[in-house]
Formats: C-alpha cells, structure tokens, sequence
C-alpha cells in the first residue's frame, strides 16, 4: 500500500475518533452554558471548576476505582487467560462462556444482579462494592486480550526453555511474559477505559457519598451538563496527552522489549 | 512460589469483601439523595458550618433509577426528592417516613395552593421542593401563528421541526389531553386512540428527545418542542424570540418533593434538613440557582421581576384548570409499556 | 504446575460474582409473582410473553444493528490495525494510546458532541452551507446509529488485532513472497488466517455489547429505535417486572453464546495451521 494512502486513512480514522473531542474542547471556552450558542472566548468554567466540591470528589473516585480496578483485574485476568489456554475444552468452553456473560449482559442486567448480591451478603456500599463490579466487568476484557497472544505463542516455547535448563519461573519471565506483554497492556488499557466511563452499573453498586463522574454526568443530564465538565474534560485530555508527550521525548533511544 | 501468588491474590479478594462488611463511621452524617446540578452546593456547605453534622451528597438520573436504590436499601439515604408519582408509589409501598410538620415550622412558607396534594393529600409524607408544568416552547421566528393547542404538533406545516418528548407517561399525556381523555387513565381503549394518534404524528416528528432538548431548541434544530417548564425557562432566559404555551386542553401539573425514606437512620437530622432547605433565605438562594419554580412564598418574594413575571415559571392560575398530575398507575403500568413500545417498535 | 492453578483465583470470583448473579437473574426470569397474594410461583410465562412479533421485531433490529456495526469495524478497524503494526516501534505505543484516549471523555458528552456536528444547524451542515453544497438530514436515522456504534466500538476492535498483527512470523511472509505471493495473496493466506484469535477477539468486543447498548439510539437515532437494551432497562425501571426482564436477557445471553460458540469454529483451525510450521 502506498504511505501516503496509508497516511491519508490514518488521518481520516483518528480525525473521526477525534471529532467530538475537539468540538467539547472548544465549548469549554465559550462563555455561553449552551452549546447552542456561542458567547464568545472565556475561562470562567475553568474557574469554576476549581471551587466544585462534588465534581472533585467524582474525580478523585473515577481515578482511585479506575485505577485500581485495572491493576486487579489485569492481574487476575492475565493469570486466568494463562490457566484457561491450558484447560482442556470442555473447562475450557465452560470458562469462556462464563467470561463471555459480563461483555454481553445489558448493564443494567450486571448492575442490579450484582446490587442484589451485595445486598444479601449485607454489604456496605462505598468504595468495596463499587471495586468488586468494576473489577468483574472488567476482567473478561483482558482475558479477550491477552488470550489471543498466548494463542499465538508456538506450543512448546515454555517446554523448550526449560529443557534447556530454566527454571519454570524463569521460563515464564524470560519467554512467555515478554511475549504476552502487548496484549496485557491492551487489556489494562480496555479495563481504564471502561472503568471511567461506567454509569449504569456503578450507579447500582455504590452508595455511602461515594460516587464518580459518569454518574455526576448522568445524572446533571434532566438540567443540562454544566460546562465544567466540558473544562474538567479537557483538562483531563489535556493532561493525558502531556504525560504521553513527555513519556514520549524522554524513552526515545529505548528499545522496545519485542523486537 | 505461584501457589503463593495464587493464594494472596485470593486472600486480597477475601479482605476487599470483608472490608465492605465492616460497619461505616459513628459521626452524625446526612444522606442526601437528589436529582443532578438540582441544588445550591453552597446550601450544604452552609448546612455543615450551623449544624456540624457532615452531608454525604448522591445524584440520581430518574425517579425509577432512585427508586430501585431506595427499595434495595444499602445506603440509608436520610432524604430523597423523588416526583409526585414515585412519592405515591413508595407511600403505597410503606418506604417512607411520615413527616412529623412540628419539627418543619417552614413548612408553613410553602403557598396554600401546594398544600394537600392528590399525591400526598394528608401531608404526612412530602414537601414541595419544586414544581412545574409541561407546555410547548416554541420559537417566534419560527411559528407566527398563536400556539394554543396541543393540536400544533400534529400540524403538517411543521413537518421535521416537532420534537417530541422520549418519555412514556409525558407523551402519551399529550396524546391523551388532546383526545380530551385522563393522563392517568386505565382504559386500555383509550390508551390505544391516544398510541394511534401518535403513530399518526410519526411523519412530522423530527425526534423523541431527553435532556438535550435545550440545547437544540437554542441551535434552532426544531420550531418548536414538548419540553418541562424548567426547561423553558433556561430557554427564554438564555435567548430572545422564544415563547411557552399552555395547551387550553390542559397538561400535566408536576411536582418533586422532598421525603424521608423510611431506612434512614437520622430521623432527626433528617427534620432539621427540610426545615433549614425552606428557610426564607436558604429557599430563595436555591430557586435563584435552580431557576425553576419554587413552592415557597419566602423564596419567590424575593425573586427578581422578570423571573416572577414569566409565565412559564408563575402562571397565573386559570392556566392550569385543565392541569393533571401524574398518579401512580400501578400493574396498569404495563398496558402503558405495552403501548409505548407498540408505538416505539413500528 | 503454575498453569493448572493460575485461573484459579478467576474460578472462584467468577463464581462468586458472575454465576450466582446469573443464577439469580435465571431463577427471576422462572418465576412470576402473583399481583394479588404476592406468593412467587414457576412459570415459564416470561419466556412465552417474549415471543410475541413485537419483541422479536425489536431483538431483530437490535441484532442486526449490532451485526452492521461490527461488519462496519472489522472493515475500518483491520487496515487501521494494520497501520498500527506497521509504524515503528517506538512510536507503536504512542499511537495505540492516542487511539484509545478519546473513549476516556465521558460517552454522553461525546455523543451530545456529535449531535452538535451533526445537527440541522451543526457543524457539518454549516461547512456545506459555505461551500454553497446542499445540507444533509444527518441525524435520526439509522445511519447515525450506526455512525455512533462504530464510533464507539472501533478501538474494541482495532486494538485486540494489532497486537496480534505485531507478532506475526516476518519469515512466514517472506518465504510467500519468494514463492511468488503478491501482496494481496499474502493478505489473504498468511496475515488474515494468523491474526484470527485477533479478529475474534474484536468481534467479541464489539457485538456483544452492541446487541445491549441503547444510548446510542435514544440519542442518535431521535429515540426513534426500540432496541432490546431499551426493553430490558423498561422491565427492571418503569414496570418494575424484574421477571420479565430476566427472561429477555436470558434469551438474549443463550442466543449471543450460541452465535459467539459458531464464531470460534473459525478459530481451532487456524492453531492447527500455526503449529504445521
């Protein structure tokens, strides 16, 4: 394929995925609350955004659930794809349909059955409860993930390794672990990105004041969004997108682990 | 080695669950259950400063998202401001606390004409948080004709530039008022003239909308919109050249109220929190912020006269003879559904 | 051995967390409470009820829906990953993270952001209208659901089958080649078959949750579109019949396993294909 065809597409796929980003970026300048109307340049959202007690505390949940909820998940979830390439196929088919039931079930379907879980047990809904369905929902994602890599690894690589003299923990290190490496970041990647942007099954999981910003957002939707979460938005964005930059210039001469 | 991992990530699934079971804090707290962006955050903060009890603040999307919440009972929300329907409903269903009004001496700020409500015709269980009503806006420069009816949105002459409402009761309600027929009817006839009226409409409907509809009716995507009053005031404050109609076949008079559910374990505190919300001041200062009507005679005096002079916020009461509120339909709920869906599916 | 105990911390979450929900929502989806005495009885009158045209007609909306939205992706997705693959290394990571970036912006408010692009008065419509180009009815109709499911999905399936795509054997393509392979017969016969697990993995990513999503075409589609995801949220919220609502998803889960079990055919053969090296 010629590079500029390539180049061409690229543009056009991340200009797509990039649209509406950049038309919310936009409206968290305009000094108008709708985006029907636009009042001119201003950063009295972002102003205001700093004195907002509750869209603070959103955050800081949305960040501590999605965080660690990706870290668990991903290592339960890699540990289980390992275990489930190896089962025979009738375990192994059994597994896979029950990991398979999160991804499909509507959210609502997850979120109360799992409300009525905590309820029977006597839960108390906060942070416990809130991490336990992040972290069920999201480890069937890295599973996904990370199957597909092990897959492709040839059959006896571990086998090979250790007839010649490693260890089976070494083995793992050195030989499987690199390799299964792209599709476990992948899936850490899919659980973050799931894990912010829950509503319905968060909604039915938390409760105690604890709470994050899709439901904040949810939730202001009947008065319209406030314009801060615009601001907050781009902030967020924006603070990604610098972290990457910078990760960027300073691993320049690394090389990559798969080579 | 990976025994041990195994085991420890097992013990940490153990200990995250055991955590949950752990009691919470003894400290005096209030559990606030509300609507999103639908109070002043600095009433709460004021709230904490003259009482020193902390507020634990929770949003909802919907009266049934609320409602399943309440019912399952993990947190013990203190109050809850759910609508006129749903208070029914869960006064129905034993899930509220009765109001003891000696401990809510404000209560009698609140104007007579909201007192004793088809909902909660005792006033044992609610109070009157905000109220409004449901019409057509319409933009002036759009529709040069005098909006009235109902009838309006039916009209060929606005093909594409209707929207309708993307809620079951709210629209078949239309439907229902301009056959002359109850919003809250249980004749499954009825229901089925009012579905046909609405399949007719279909072709001159741009969408059914939820909340965005603000948003679109000031990018002028529509002439004209069903929409909550609170919905046309943030329109006709924000831009010129918009008005709201009052259909004369009557609609739907609504109200969210504040109660106390019966889970909740600061009953006292609870009282407190009612009473300082319809505290002249503390009223007003909300109404001022939420912009949408308020029950409270201390808070609406003290509006500004624009706001009080618009008639989407403060009718004058002969516009709302025809006015309904919305009653719980019970198992009839289903026919509703059915239609709905018949309606939605075609 | 490591392997056979390391699912084993999945196994018993799984149980405590996936199946004992699941048999709680089965055992609603059986059952049905009497409106008079209250009592709970077995019944299979939900699953009955279910299979009424007008239910179907919405289930088969939503699975078709979800179908070209997913046909939709894998077209988009497959060059896009292979883009990715392709890129040097460094920058691989980059990429995959900028490409994945826009789904951490809150869903309503991007899809309340594509109504504003796509609007009568939107952006799209008003660029034409200054290139003097006839507008556009973009929005509040299937096309726009459409839009929205693959926007929404597209890095679902983009990322599962680059990574896959990074480590196909280079000494596989170049052995084709020097028989005589041109590019598109390489795609075909080497690049595709290998990156299968890649490609189901996607596909599972993608349909599956499509086939329950309904914000989307509330939004989009100017709550024009009943879909099953609609159906279900109506049961558990407005009508409070948490039977019914189980049933459908029951339903709804037996179909989707079935449909997925048909998929991963596909896959079994292309190990054997690997392993003949």
């Amino acid at each position: 394929m010629s590079r500029w065809l390539k180049r061409i597409y690229a543009s056009v796929i991340f200009l797509f995925l990039y649209a509406p980003i950049i038309v919310l970026i936009i409206f968290s300048f305009n000094a108008g609350k709708y985006s029907g109307n636009w009042e001119g340049f201003s950063l009295k959202w972002y102003q205001a955004l700093l004195t907002d007690r509750s869209i603070m505390k959103a955050l800081y949940y949305t960040v501590l659930i999605a965080v660690l909820s990706s870290l668990i998940s991903t290592v339960i979830g890699t540990l289980a794809a390992l275990g489930i390439h190896h089962m025979k196929p009738l375990r192994k088919n059994i597994m896979l349909n029950v990991n398979n039931i999160p991804v499909l079930n509507p959210d609502i379907v997850t979120g109360v059955a799992l409300m009525t879980l905590f309820g029977f047990f006597k839960m108390q809904f906060g942070v416990s409860t809130l991490l336990i369905a992040h972290i069920t929902f999201n480890i069937p994602y890295v599973i996904l993930s990370v199957l597909p890599k092990l897959k492709q690894l040839p059959a006896d690589a571990l086998e090979a390794a250790m007839d010649l003299g490693a260890t089976p923990w070494y083995a793992f290190r050195k030989v499987i672990f690199p390799e299964i490496l792209p599709g476990i970041i992948t899936g850490a990647l899919i659980a973050f990105t799931l894990s912010v942007d829950d509503f319905v099954i968060s909604f039915f999981t938390t409760g105690g004041g604890v709470t994050n910003l899709s439901i904040a957002i949810f939730a202001m939707a009947r008065r319209g969004i406030k314009p801060v979460i615009n601001a907050l938005s781009t902030l967020m964005f924006g603070t990604v997108l610098g972290l990457l930059l910078i990760i960027n210039a300073r691993s320049g001469d690394v090389t990559e682990l798969d080579v | 080695m990976k025994k041990f991992a195994a085991l420890s990530l097992v013990f940490v699934m153990i200990m995250t669950l055991l955590a949950g079971c752990a009691g919470g804090e003894e400290k005096l707290v209030l559990n606030v259950y509300n609507w999103g962006d639908y109070i002043d955050e600095s009433i709460l903060d004021d709230f904490e400063t003259e009482t020193g009890i902390r507020v634990n603040y929770e949003m909802f999307a919907t009266n049934e998202d609320m409602y399943v919440k309440l019912k399952q009972g993990g947190t013990k929300y203190d109050v809850a401001f759910p609508s006129d329907y749903m208070i029914e409903k869960m006064m129905k269903e034993d899930m509220l606390q009765e109001i003891d009004m000696s401990k809510v001496p404000n209560y009698s700020l609140i104007m007579d004409e909201f007192k004793g409500l088809d909902f909660d015709p005792d006033e044992k269980y609610s109070v009157p948080y905000m109220w409004g009503t449901v019409g057509i806006i319409y933009n002036k420069s759009m529709v040069t004709e005098p909006v009235d009816s109902w009838d309006i949105l039916w009209d060929e002459k606005y093909k594409d530039n209707i929207l309708m409402m993307d809620s079951q009761r709210d629209t078949l309600m239309v439907a229902l008022k301009k056959l002359g027929y109850s919003m809250n009817t249980r004749s499954t006839e009825e229901l089925e003239e009012a579905k046909q009226l609405l399949i007719d409409q279909k072709p001159v409907v741009l969408a059914y909308v939820g909340d965005n509809v603000v948003d679109m009716m000031l990018s002028e995507e529509a002439a004209m919109a069903v929409v909550w009053s609170g919905q046309a005031i943030q329109i006709m404050s924000e831009q010129e050249g918009f008005e709201y109609a009052y259909p004369k076949e009557g609609t739907n008079l609504w109200f969210d109220s504040v109660v106390i559910p019966k889970t909740s374990e600061n009953v006292e505190v609870a009282h407190m929190f009612i009473d300082f919300l319809n505290r002249e001041d503390i009223a007003f200062r909300n109404a001022d912020y939420i912009g949408y009507s308020s029950p409270n005679i201390g808070a609406v005096d003290q509006l500004s006269e624009e706001l009080k002079a618009m008639s989407a916020a403060y009718p004058e009461m002969d516009k709302l003879e025809n006015a309904e509120i919305f009653l719980d339909p019970g198992a009839f709920i289903e026919e509703y559904n059915r239609i709905w869906t018949e309606l939605k599916a075609e | 051995m490591f392997r056979k105990h390391s699912a084993f911390p999945y196994v018993l979450w799984s149980a405590v967390f996936i199946i004992i929900p699941l048999l709680l929502v089965a055992g609603y989806s059986v059952t049905t409470k009497d409106s008079q005495t209250g009592e709970v009885l077995l019944s299979l009158e939900n699953y009955q009820k279910f299979f009424d045209p007008l239910y179907i007609k919405v289930l088969w909306r939503s699975v078709r829906l979800a179908g070209q939205a997913t046909i939709i992706c894998l077209a988009l997705g497959y060059p896009m990953a292979m883009i990715l693959a392709n890129m040097p290394v460094k920058k691989q990571r980059t990429a995959a993270l900028l490409f994945i970036l826009p789904m951490w912006m809150n869903f309503l408010l991007r899809t309340y952001a594509w109504m504003s692009i796509l609007g009568k008065n939107g952006i799209v419509n008003r660029v034409l209208e200054f290139l003097h180009l006839p507008q556009g009815h973009f929005l509040y109709n299937e096309g726009a659901v459409l839009l929205g499911m693959v926007y929404n999905f597209l890095p679902f399936m983009v990322l599962p089958i680059y990574t896959v795509l990074t480590k196909i054997d280079v000494s596989l393509i170049e052995a084709a080649e020097d028989l005589g392979a041109n590019a598109a017969t390489v795609l075909r016969y080497i690049i595709v078959p290998l990156s299968v697990p890649g490609i189901i993995s996607g596909i599972t990513m993608v349909f599956m949750p499509a086939v329950s999503t309904f914000v989307i075409s509330a939004l989009l589609g100017g709550g024009q579109f009943m879909l099953v995801g609609n159906l279900v949220e109506q049961q558990f919220l407005l009508v409070n019949n948490w039977h019914f609502g189980s049933a459908i998803s029951m339903i709804l889960m037996v179909l989707i396993l079935i449909s997925m079990a048909v998929l991963n055919r596909y896959d079994t053969s292309s190990e054997k294909e690997v392993n003949m090296i």
